[in-house]
């Protein structure tokens, strides 16, 4: 752990000034991945600035019909609020699916957003690894690849983002609101995270400086047809190794529209427009989902320990539809997969 | 005689549970000592080769760091190999922390960082700049397979491979029915709660206090006075409660080196704890590769069985364990090769893990004899009974006791296994697949020379004391029980005594050997305050005693009196007030009967049936139930003994689903080393477990009759969750853990 500087910021602005004046600060909210990191070495910020006092700890409505998450809600508090488990079941039911209930009383929701792979080599400073250090190599690629990416890799890093809540709310076209130096903006949730490409190191599309105030759900209805299906190595407490976010408007017999994202296997949320549209107009079948996860997978590249995830998710795909179309959801307490 | 202070047998709560449960009780890291300086351990980066500078001058440079320990200017120690073995070392030359430029293992203790403060340790342990020249390394086991190698000086108390009898490749080439097949075991690392740490006070007069995360405070003790040339008399470890240890603290750790050579060169109190990173950088549950040839006759009895074992062991020790002798002890057979082989990996000693051995091997044999019952067509309970060992033919000795065919019967009638159709795939639920599976446990009932000391004073206390520990299996409390059973007096009135190098001699607490070891040991120290006590009471003017033998009275409530006439007595204060002294002590051993050992074999065993629940298409498992049955002789407390078995039986479902330290071959490392990616089972992981105790009459073991339980419950869960498994899906994987990818794969 290195030697660190603390301001405790009172407002927005305040705590967007020092940042911005400073590349070596950074925001801790909850603290519950920084911290580790800083135990390990793996960050090493010569400043942290406390946003835990600014005022962005509330769900609003938005004008229209939407809610709007502030940026310190914790997860426990967004997934228990009536509003987002009446409105945004799938939202609720993918925070609930990460973490234990300990850490979801203090993770954030800007902080879930914003943390780290978990990679095993990026996790020890031991080793060689792109993301934490650039250009010393991806000894994942040919090392212990278990919990890594199928999707959207490249030769520099096939890291994953371990989060559960960033796949419901690429699914539900969440907005991502910051202020920055130069005022404020609003992200696609899509457009939030990116893949490696040459810069691993680089894990968003936020700048330096910019912080999270509150991430917008858009008025939907998806509260009928969702599910939220997780996959992993036991059957509570560890990262997806394959998850499956489904939210479907049905019309009549048929699939008006569709929104499907895939954790676990990518750099980021993974959608695939252009699978959801296969079910655009289309009843429910096995078939048809098939095809969609067929379609999803069709660019997937395995690597030694976890080709099986492509297959795993196809079944993941099939399985996660079938249960947003019956209307039954994926419960988050009792582990038998409906 | 019913006695009213009648405790062996009977339920009681953990005399410690409420110290444990309100942060009373103390674990290594937790004292406190004046001036304490805080010690940080960083860890090589690479497998094999030198280090060829390190630069510790940044990190001397921060102010409140004290020293930087490194392999230039470190202590000078002992220079024989015999004095850094422990009394459980393998043979070879154990590993020396800090002795010279060399890496041998990734993640080698390097240097110790110590300051003032624990965060300024852990600051400047960041700027210490290592430079390596790196040397090939391998930590691939089937890379090393064809140099595998008898080990040529045999472990104590380890037992080899007994010779081969009859002709065992012969009669499984002319078997009618056979099964051939190899099964592996992952690497597993202990992953206790508490991390490794040691404190150790620098006392006023220049001995050391040591508070160790050890499973032997008398193991560390003689350790550390070996190594650093002190007498016994100078060094006193004191660790009273120990946050689970699983076989990983019976070996004194290089925290302990560490923090000891830094309190005598800096002359003050230092702690070092272990990072949970750290805690992959010792030993493990070696990689074990096993082949397995069953020959059978239509009816299921073995004709053949041939059973091979190679391990993984550093290149400076031949660490071993029991992984093949299993087969031919469970069932009978006039033709049997047995062999066990070491390996040498670039990775530290592999360390005992609870059931070493029986764990990979019973869990290879009870796979091989699943696949057994499906080839021949027969019941898999049936299977067993019909090749069931009536002696024990290795060693052509009788058993002590044996109950297992209860435990087949008992565990089947509470599980409902007689309603099991056997074909695979032919039980649902819904979307999951069920199935049933079996397997049979067993594990050696050991007893070790242990002393232990009782103290009876006039107020009506006793003090029982032995240097044995409670690595939480409820140790403190069954020696309670014993002594407050064998004089009389109500629980409370006990105080036990124990993790102190300075109490009775006792070994190691390991190998499910503590109760009967340390508990006789206590027993026999009662039994002689017992005797003092009956003298003085005899003694006295008018005694109701006068004429009795000690056959004759009993000791129940703080009185001896006479069996057949309750009312006839003396409190025990009234005898030693009459004999004029204020306390009667006794300090007594308990060793195994050597006659008993030379003529029997003692084991405990069990019966464990699993339902498990597999969605079809997603490969998930639940083990949605699970009955163990178990004899091992007289239970001493059906309450602590239930948290044993049922500890031990989730730790088998991490075996068979989900643990597996993962080694990057490249790099010569473990790399999941955190409790997020080593996966341990959690409170979703268990459902219902169901234990029972079968009667087991025990007389030749030792006078209480108890054979211990804090392996038993391990062996086996893995091969009948992996046996359900079968039975559920069709599918057999012989490589556990048992995940998604090898079910679907």
């Amino acid at each position: 752990m290195n030697r660190f500087s603390y301001l405790r910021a009172s407002s927005v602005d305040e705590a967007v000034r020092e940042a911005a004046s400073d590349p070596a600060a950074r925001f801790i909210a909850g603290g519950t991945n920084l911290i580790d990191l800083m135990k390990y070495n793996v960050e090493q910020p010569a400043r942290l600035i406390d946003i835990t006092h600014l005022p962005l700890n509330q769900i609003d409505e938005t004008d229209s019909g939407g809610l709007r998450i502030g940026a310190l809600v914790t997860n426990d508090e967004a997934a228990y609020d009536p509003r987002v488990q009446d409105r945004y079941p799938l939202l609720s039911s993918a925070i609930l699916a990460g973490a234990s209930a300990q850490l979801r009383n203090s993770a954030t929701t800007g902080g879930n957003l914003l943390q780290r792979t978990r990679c095993y080599y990026f996790y020890d400073p031991g080793t060689p690894c792109n993301k934490r250090e650039p250009g010393t190599g991806c000894p994942a690629a040919t090392g212990r690849n278990r919990i890594h990416a199928i999707l959207g890799t490249s030769e520099h890093c096939i890291a994953t983002h371990p989060s559960d809540m960033a796949v419901a709310l690429a699914a539900l076209e969440a907005v991502v609101h910051v202020t920055g130096p130069d005022g404020e903006r609003a992200i696609p949730l899509s457009d939030f995270h990116r893949l490696p490409g040459d810069h691993p190191e680089i894990d968003t599309t936020l700048r330096h400086g910019e912080i999270i105030t509150a991430v917008e759900l858009p008025a939907a209805d998806f509260s009928r047809n969702y599910t939220y299906l997780k996959l992993r190595d036991r059957l509570s407490y560890a990262f997806a190794l394959v998850s499956v976010a489904v939210a479907l408007r049905i019309d009549g017999d048929a699939i008006a529209e569709a929104r499907l994202a895939l954790g676990g296997v990518a750099h980021k949320p993974w959608r695939d427009p252009e699978a959801e549209t296969l079910l655009h107009g289309h009843p429910a079948s096995e078939d048809r989902f098939a095809a969609v996860a067929d379609h999803i997978l069709k660019d997937a590249r395995g690597y030694e320990d976890n080709a099986f995830k492509i297959d795993l998710a196809k079944r993941a795909i099939i399985r996660a539809l079938s249960q947003a179309a019956a209307g039954t959801p994926q419960s988050q307490t009792d582990k038998r997969i409906q | 005689m019913q006695q009213t202070n009648a405790y062996i047998g009977t339920p009681q709560n953990r005399v410690d549970g409420r110290a444990k449960v309100t942060g009373g009780a103390k674990y290594a890291a937790e004292f406190e000592a004046p001036d304490l300086a805080y010690g940080i351990v960083i860890s090589s980066a690479i497998a094999k080769g030198r280090i060829a500078s390190i630069d510790t001058s940044a990190a001397l440079a921060v102010p409140g760091v004290l020293q930087v320990f490194t392999h230039e200017n470190r202590a000078r120690t002992a220079w024989f190999d015999r004095n850094f073995r422990d009394e459980t070392a393998p043979p070879g030359s154990p590993f020396r922390p800090l002795y010279d430029d060399k890496i041998v293992y990734s993640g080698q203790p390097i240097a110790l960082v110590v300051a003032e403060e624990f965060e300024l340790a852990a600051h400047a342990a960041s700027l210490v700049r290592v430079e390596y020249e790196t040397d090939a390394h391998m930590t691939d086991l089937d890379l090393r397979r064809s140099e595998a190698y008898v080990p040529p000086k045999k472990r104590s108390n380890v037992k080899p491979p007994p010779s081969p009898r009859g002709d065992a490749e012969g009669a499984f080439a002319q078997a009618p029915v056979k099964v051939h097949a190899e099964y592996r075991v992952a690497i597993e690392h202990h992953n206790p709660m508490e991390t490794h740490a040691s404190t150790v006070v620098y006392e006023e007069d220049g001995t050391l206090t040591i508070h160790d995360k050890t499973q032997g405070a008398q193991n560390s003790q003689s350790y550390v006075s070996s190594v650093f040339g002190l007498s016994t008399g100078q060094v006193r470890v004191v660790s009273p409660y120990i946050g689970g240890a699983f076989g990983s603290g019976l070996r004194p750790q290089y925290q302990l080196f560490l923090a000891v050579m830094a309190a005598l060169e800096l002359k003050r109190s230092v702690r070092v704890v272990l990072t949970r990173d750290q805690m992959f950088t010792f030993g493990y549950r070696p990689l074990t590769i096993q082949t397995i040839s069953l020959g059978a006759n239509p009816d299921g009895k073995l004709v053949s069985i041939m059973h091979d074992a190679i391990q993984t062991t550093s290149p400076w020790e031949d660490y071993q364990e029991v992984v093949v002798n299993w087969s031919n002890l469970l069932y009978h057979c006039d033709n049997v090769k047995l062999t066990y082989q070491l390996a040498q990996v670039d990775t530290y000693t592999p360390i005992d893990m609870r059931a070493p051995g029986a764990a990979l091997g019973v869990t290879a044999i009870e796979t091989a004899m699943d696949e057994l019952a499906y080839a021949a067509g027969i019941d898999p309970v049936e299977l067993r009974l019909r090749n069931y060992a009536e002696v024990d033919e290795a060693d052509k000795k009788t058993f002590t006791s044996k109950e297992l065919r209860a435990c087949y019967q008992l565990g089947a009638e509470r599980f409902g296994w007689a309603g099991r159709n056997p074909a695979p795939r032919s039980m649902r639920d819904g979307r999951e697949l069920v199935g049933w599976g079996m397997a049979s446990g067993v594990w050696e009932a050991i007893m070790q020379k242990t002393a232990a000391r009782a103290v009876l004073t006039l107020d009506g206390n006793l003090e029982v004391a032995s240097a044995t520990t409670d690595i939480g299996t409820g140790t403190y409390t069954i020696l309670t029980q014993i002594a407050a059973e064998t004089l009389g007096l109500p629980m409370a009135a006990v105080a036990t005594k124990i993790g102190d190098s300075s109490l009775p001699k006792s070994p190691v607490q390991g190998g499910s050997w503590t109760a009967a070891s340390a508990g006789s040991a206590v027993q026999n120290a009662c039994l002689s305050v017992r005797e003092q006590l009956f003298k003085y009471a005899r003694q006295m003017d008018n005694s109701p005693l006068a004429n009795a033998s000690i056959e004759q009275v009993m000791f129940a409530d703080g009185r001896v009196c006479l069996m057949n006439d309750p009312n006839a007595g003396v409190t025990f204060a009234e005898a030693m007030q009459s004999g004029g002294v204020e306390r009667i002590e006794a300090e007594e051993k308990a060793s195994p009967g050597m006659l008993t050992s030379l003529r029997h074999s003692g084991y405990s065993h069990s019966a464990v049936f699993v339902e498990v629940k597999v969605d079809e298409d997603l490969g998930r498992v639940r083990v949605t139930r699970i009955v163990n049955a178990i004899a091992a002789g007289t239970i001493l407390n059906p309450k602590t003994a239930r948290s044993q078995i049922i500890g031990g039986v989730v730790f088998g479902i991490g075996m068979a689903l989900e643990e597996e330290s993962m080694l990057d071959h490249n790099l010569g490392r473990f790399m999941n080393h955190n409790l997020a990616e080593y996966h341990v089972p959690v409170n979703a992981d268990v459902y219902d477990i169901d234990v029972i105790f079968v009667s087991e009459h025990e007389e030749m073991l030792n006078p209480l009759g108890i054979k211990g339980l804090g392996e038993i419950g391990v062996v086996g869960t893995a091969a009948a969750i992996g046996n359900a498994i079968y039975h559920a899906t069709g599918k057999r994987v012989r490589e556990y853990p048992i995940t998604v990818d090898k079910l679907l794969g």
